[in-house]
């Protein structure tokens, strides 16, 4: 009994307290966390003049032209249809895989899966598939599995358990599920299924970076080509796009839509590959170069050190250095700005503002958002800071913002208005839900700085872009475990101080996430 | 000659038992309704009894929070009352898309509890006398030797209570109920139990069981 005890949140406070893990001190420390990799970090322009970059783009942005219609129809289309599949054959996979997700393998499995970001996903299974449809479907569909196995189970296991149990005995395993556990948490898979196709439209439109037919494409050649007016119709559709999922997927309409993508993406001309390409890559390519020609054990470590020190150790810093920066502002934003959509801290037209601003940075993932600040600021950790903390910060403020307003009808009726009312009653009362919510970000923030390696910043993904162009898998794949690891780590990590600090969420709240 | 007993058994677990070193049987034919105040663990024996029960007889249950499926419609929630006389292929098709035979069968258990319209209805849409109906649907056609309800009718008014007693004594040749109601409990049972403090404080033929007893049974 006395476990349960521990868990009221009086006494998970107080234990916390014995222990240190107070709130204010883990806020302390990732602050200081943050000031610390500051010196290391690389915020240099590099002679690029920002203002005349911003303001040629802001000219351009502010005169949307539509005109390149057929081009911009394909690309969402294109984004819809990737995202529609892969959401759709994670989603699958992941509720076969949920009811057995106690088992240490299928558990490892997932986790495997979802430790590696949807674009290296997709350069990886290029090297097997070329640029074709079925790469971008499973970039998505992969990593998604392990986080459906894993979300589906804990709906699974937070469901009424008493209809199974009245159930007879001697009722199989597969009608006891489908009878008395499924139909219990399928409203919850439903919800988060919807949520997360909104995951799998931002993951869609980035892998056009990585040379797929998506959105990212379309605004890359748009910017290559200094066309500002295009690159700002494409991105306002995206963004109404985005806004409006829960309008155009309906429940009774997702067949349809998946029958639509899958056509779509069958259509869609791809370069074929050479046969044999998936066993060339699986028992040659990313076999360690020294053990190609059988077992050796001191070539490996002389392949391995200066791998090890040139590559993983200078890129696992600098992800530290953005990633470690970014949470810090992430936090600093959020909780300076989630009162900007509650009702009575601020009034209804600054309101209409703040939701309109939450809901853009929202929609564009991390990932864009660096390109985008790369074109202004130059290649530096500038972009990518900014980046993930404009667009994890405004998903907290959201949430945050959300939460708050929950809280308006249980306040006193004389309490404060506007900015006392944000820092006297709701601040101090979801500081649990701030906290949980940046530990929360902190595994997605780091997962995001390691794949922008990729824009050219030397974080981890650099390295494995760099080895993949050198077509040196067998270092790509080295470099790729690590990131998976450090991911896990974190997210562990994280695990273990939200129990700490007692920073729970609501089960609403904390799955949504991406 | 008994269905199940249990003989001089703790039942609880460790400092929680409720009912020490208790005997209790069942015999085919009976009509058994523990009686007693609530805590006293009259669900505990029901459980420990259910358990024992279906080993060897088709037990049919009713519980006391009727643990249905609140999403799924009330025939299919009926239906799983059967799940176990069926491979998986046959109660997945079955979820999918119910079949003639069992629509058919359900209708005529669902009719005399005054559910027959509201078949296809989702659980979660019904109101407590309704959803209790279902359960005892669930249990009607599961059918079998003994039925074990915990406070089967706690939901409806006196006259449907009655009636649905009525149902369950032509249904189940055998019963073992926990009651609150002593009427509709001297009415339904051939033995009347009552529980009290860890223990049967009375196990007799309904007829003999005075009012005196019962009194003893809740006075503190």
């Amino acid at each position: 009994m006395a476990t349960s005890r521990l868990s009221t949140p009086t006494e998970a406070r107080r234990s916390a307290r014995r222990e240190g893990w107070t709130r204010p001190r883990v806020v302390t420390l990732f602050l200081a966390l943050a000031l610390l990799a500051l010196p290391f970090a690389d915020f240099g322009l590099a002679g690029h003049d920002p203002g005349a970059a911003l303001s040629r783009m802001l000219a351009g942005f502010l005169r949307p032209d539509f005109g390149a219609v057929e081009q911009i129809g394909r690309a969402i289309w294109l984004t819809v249809a990737f995202a529609v599949a892969g959401v759709a054959a994670g989603a699958s996979s992941g509720l076969v895989l949920a009811p057995f997700y106690h088992l240490r393998a299928v558990r490892w499995l997932c986790i495997a899966l979802r430790s590696v970001h949807e674009l290296f996903w997709a350069l990886m299974l290029m090297q097997i598939l070329g640029i074709s449809p079925l790469t971008g479907v499973l970039a998505i569909a992969l990593p998604y599995a392990g986080i459906f196995a894993k979300v589906f189970s804990e709906q699974l296991d937070e469901a009424d358990p008493r209809p199974a149990e009245v159930l007879p005995r001697g009722t199989d395993a597969l009608s006891r599920f489908l009878y008395a556990r499924a139909p219990l948490a399928l409203t919850a898979m439903k919800h988060y299924t919807l949520y997360r196709l909104e995951c799998g439209m931002r993951a869609s439109a980035v892998l056009g970076f990585v040379g797929l037919p998506t959105l990212g494409f379309q605004l890359d050649s748009f910017f290559r080509m200094g066309d500002y007016g295009a690159a700002s119709a494409i991105m306002i559709c995206y963004v109404v796009l985005i806004a409006s999922v829960r309008q155009w997927m309906r429940p009774a309409l997702a067949p349809l839509w998946l029958l639509g993508s899958v056509v779509t993406l069958a259509l869609v001309k791809s370069p074929p590959m050479g046969s044999g390409a998936l066993m060339r890559f699986l028992t040659e390519d990313i076999v360690p170069a020294p053990l190609r020609d059988g077992w050796d054990l001191a070539g490996l470590l002389h392949w391995l050190a200066p791998l090890v020190t040139d590559e993983m150790l200078p890129g696992l810093v600098a992800t530290f250095v953005v990633a470690q920066i970014a949470l810090a502002l992430t936090g600093a934003l959020a909780f300076a700005g989630f009162g900007l959509i509650v009702p009575r801290v601020t009034p209804r037209w600054g309101r209409a503002l703040g939701h309109l601003g939450l809901v853009i940075l929202r929609s564009f993932p991390e990932y864009m958002l660096a390109y985008l600040f790369l074109q202004v600021f130059g290649p530096s950790m500038l972009p990518a800071v900014l980046a993930l903390a404009l667009h994890n910060g405004a998903i907290i403020s959201h949430l945050l913002g959300r939460e708050g307003e929950t809280l308006l009808p249980t306040l006193r009726r004389d309490a404060p208005r506007g900015l006392t009312l944000w820092g006297w009653e709701l601040a101090p009362r979801l500081s649990g839900p701030f906290l949980a919510l940046c530990l929360y970000r902190w595994e997605i923030i780091l997962r995001e700085t390691a794949v922008m390696g990729l824009l050219g910043i030397a974080t981890l993904g650099f390295y494995i872009d760099s080895a993949m162009a050198e077509l040196r898998l067998d270092r790509a794949v080295v470099l790729l475990i690590a990131t998976g690891l450090v991911t896990a780590g974190i997210d562990a990590l994280s695990r273990a101080l939200r129990r700490r600090t007692g920073a729970g969420l609501s089960g609403q709240t904390r799955v949504e996430g991406c | 000659m008994t269905l199940a007993a249990l003989d001089r058994e703790t039942l609880g677990y460790g400092r929680a038992a409720v009912l020490p070193g208790l005997s209790f049987a069942l015999a085919p034919g009976e009509r058994v309704v523990l009686l007693g105040r609530s805590g006293v663990g009259k669900t505990t024996l029901l459980n420990a009894m259910h358990d024992r029960l279906a080993r060897d007889h088709r037990t049919a249950l009713v519980p006391q929070d009727q643990a249905l499926v609140p999403q799924l419609s009330v025939l299919k929630n009926v239906l799983m009352g059967r799940l176990d006389d069926h491979g998986a292929l046959y109660n997945l098709s079955n979820l999918l898309h119910v079949r003639r035979a069992d629509r058919a069968g359900v209708a005529e258990v669902l009719a005399p509890l005054g559910l027959a319209e509201l078949a296809d209805r989702p659980v979660r849409a019904l109101s407590g006398g309704q959803k209790q109906r279902v359960a005892l649907g669930r249990a009607w056609w599961r059918g079998g030797a003994v039925l074990i309800g915990d406070e089967p009718v706690s939901a409806v008014d006196e006259t449907q209570a009655e009636a649905l007693l009525g149902q369950m004594r032509d249904r189940f040749p055998t019963a073992l109920l926990a009651l609150h109601d002593v009427a509709l409990a001297r009415a339904f049972a051939t033995r009347l139990v009552g529980l009290r403090r860890g223990g049967i404080l009375f196990d007799a033929p309904a007829t003999e069981v005075s009012d005196g007893d019962i009194a003893a049974l809740y006075a503190h």
